[in-house]
């Protein structure tokens, strides 16, 4: 196994004696689409910070693809690309002019940098805007803008900081298509997100901070079959007139055609579907009423 | 490194180019304020000063005067800016080593102290005939001076917190010394005690040394006069160089 990122005993003290890493060793594969969570305040943006070179540690060891940071920085730095949480362009530059800048910061020419704009702007939908000022444009576009400038140096690793935030829904989809593909090339990708169905349905390999401890470091698939119990809201094509009951479950009627249903443990959702169709009732529609990983996550974290 | 050093220079002209209403037009209208008020209307009443009219004995120190406060005025905004709106981060992860950033920034300085002193030039030009001694002396006078307030304002701009702290320097400080460095002025006029203090203002320096490629005539030798914004030029460097290695007030401590 190929490390892409790896930390060993990463802390980080600020000056206002804020401990907000406490000795995190993370393993991150070459090639994973990687998830990093944690409440706000857990550290994750200042590991982030740390990794991409914005952030001093106060001790501890950063590796990049075996590189250690202190000793290899502007080859770590070139394998890097960064989209942060926070907008931070000049919002009086225009778009392209920001793209080509960043490469130009990396050694890259400009004519390079001019075809390596064009390609990526037309990807994130904003080559009509490339020469309007990046304040001009909306939140959505001001993050795919950002989105596009971390690539321009064609890093191996991807880190994204929230990438999402405030992106609508049809863009977003475009966005997880885009990041999958990019990780289907062989980019490594680690994500911060407050979407958890995005971190589910994106990532293979998780992290969960708190309060600047590792809690979690796991495989995405693990981790999901530790949600043992799971909240369901079942409509039904009858109406529900008498008292409902499954096995190892309990059911509360909330009207006459909507049935909640908390799995027990080891339950199935084709036994609560059973149980339901042994006492005549058929249901149309299923859903959970929360996300199975923001569950753990509210269980770990809290 | 060189096209990380081109690209932040292309960057930095740009910038003041773009916002031309702001940086270059307000110089311009001042320069041809002083020129009629000080030289127009009271320089015929003043007459000489170290053997030449007036209005051409004011004529560099009111270029050097647009170059000092344009070149200074460049960096200070420009790094407080990027400092601003974080978008410092952009050279932060990026390969571009410390000096080169520092480089960039100041030619970026002394771009715009270039562009607006020409600009200034070519207005006075109008009102007056230029005269020239030595193009070398003007040439190397107006480099020092641009780069050495390049690097002053690039350093108030890493300790700034605000828009206010961008602008007391120049205010108070720097327009002061400018005026005192001999700019409307012979030092020779002034009393012993006075003209003592003056030696201890670097501009003095740099408007004689400026003074003398204009009109060929200067109080003081051309090597301390170039020699004295030379040595605050090299400590300047290593200040704001040390500052930005050690991520002074644009890496969170």
């Amino acid at each position: 196994m190929t490390l892409a990122l790896s930390t060993d005993s990463l802390t980080k003290t600020y000056s206002n004696q804020l401990e907000a890493l406490k000795g995190i060793n993370l393993r991150v594969e070459e090639g994973d689409f990687f998830a990093l969570l944690g409440s706000n305040g857990a550290g994750k943006t200042t590991a982030i910070g740390i990794i991409s070179g914005l952030l001093k540690s106060t001790s501890g060891e950063v590796r990049i693809n075996g590189l250690d940071q202190k000793k290899h920085a502007n080859e770590v730095k070139k394998m890097i690309g960064l989209m942060p949480q926070e907008f931070n362009f000049n919002p009086h530059e225009p778009n392209m002019e920001i793209l080509i800048n960043q490469a130009g910061y990396f050694g890259i020419s400009r004519s390079d940098a001019k075809i390596q704009a064009e390609v990526l702007l037309k990807k994130m939908e904003l080559w009509d805007r490339r020469f309007d000022v990046a304040q001009s444009l909306s939140g959505g576009m001001k993050r795919r803008l950002m989105l596009a400038r971390a690539l321009m140096h064609k890093p191996s690793i991807l880190i994204l900081d929230e990438p999402t935030a405030g992106v609508d829904v049809e863009i977003r989809k475009s966005m997880w298509e885009y990041l999958t593909q990019l990780n289907n090339e062989g980019m490594t990708i680690i994500l911060t997100t407050h979407y958890l169905e995005e971190a589910e349905s994106l990532c293979r390999n998780i992290a969960i901070l708190n309060n600047g401890d590792l809690v979690e470091q796991t495989n995405m698939k693990k981790l999901l079959l530790k949600a043992k119990r799971q909240v369901l809201i079942l409509d039904t094509v009858e109406k529900l007139t008498n008292t409902v009951s499954i096995a190892n479950c309990d059911c509360k009627i909330l009207d006459d055609t909507t049935l909640q249903v908390a799995q027990g443990e080891n339950t199935s959702i084709s036994d609560v579907i059973s149980g339901l169709s042994a006492q005549n009732i058929n249901v149309s529609h299923l859903r959970s009423t929360q996300n199975r990983l923001e569950a753990l996550f509210l269980s770990i974290t809290s | 490194m060189w096209i990380a050093y081109k690209t932040i220079v292309i960057k930095e002209i740009l910038r003041f180019v773009r916002i031309w209403v702001q940086t270059i037009v307000p110089p311009v209208i001042t320069t041809s304020l002083y020129l009629l008020i000080f030289g127009g209307l009271m320089g015929g009443r003043i007459g000489q000063m170290q053997g030449v009219d007036y209005l051409n004995f004011i004529v560099p120190g009111i270029i050097l005067m647009t170059v000092i406060m344009q070149s200074y005025a460049n960096t200070v905004s420009s790094f407080f800016m990027t400092k601003y709106n974080n978008s410092f981060e952009e050279l932060l992860v990026s390969t571009t080593p410390n000096w080169v950033i520092l480089l960039g920034f100041v030619s970026g300085g002394v771009c715009r102290g270039l562009t607006i002193g020409l600009a200034v030039t070519f207005t006075i030009s109008f009102f007056v005939e230029i005269q020239i001694h030595s193009f070398l002396v003007i040439g190397v006078t107006f480099l020092i001076t641009s780069v050495m307030f390049a690097l002053a304002g690039f350093i108030n701009a890493v300790f700034a917190r605000t828009f206010d702290d961008i602008s007391i320097v120049p205010n108070f400080v720097l327009l002061p010394l400018t005026y005192l460095g001999g700019m409307f002025y012979s030092i020779d006029i002034l009393p012993s005690f006075w003209r003592g203090v003056s030696i201890f203002n670097p501009i003095y320096y740099m408007m004689d040394a400026f003074r003398m490629g204009f009109l060929g005539i200067g109080s003081v030798e051309l090597w301390k006069a170039f020699l004295v914004p030379c040595i605050m030029i090299v400590v300047l460097a290593l200040i704001a160089n040390k500052l930005l290695s050690r991520g002074v007030s644009i890496k969170t401590e």
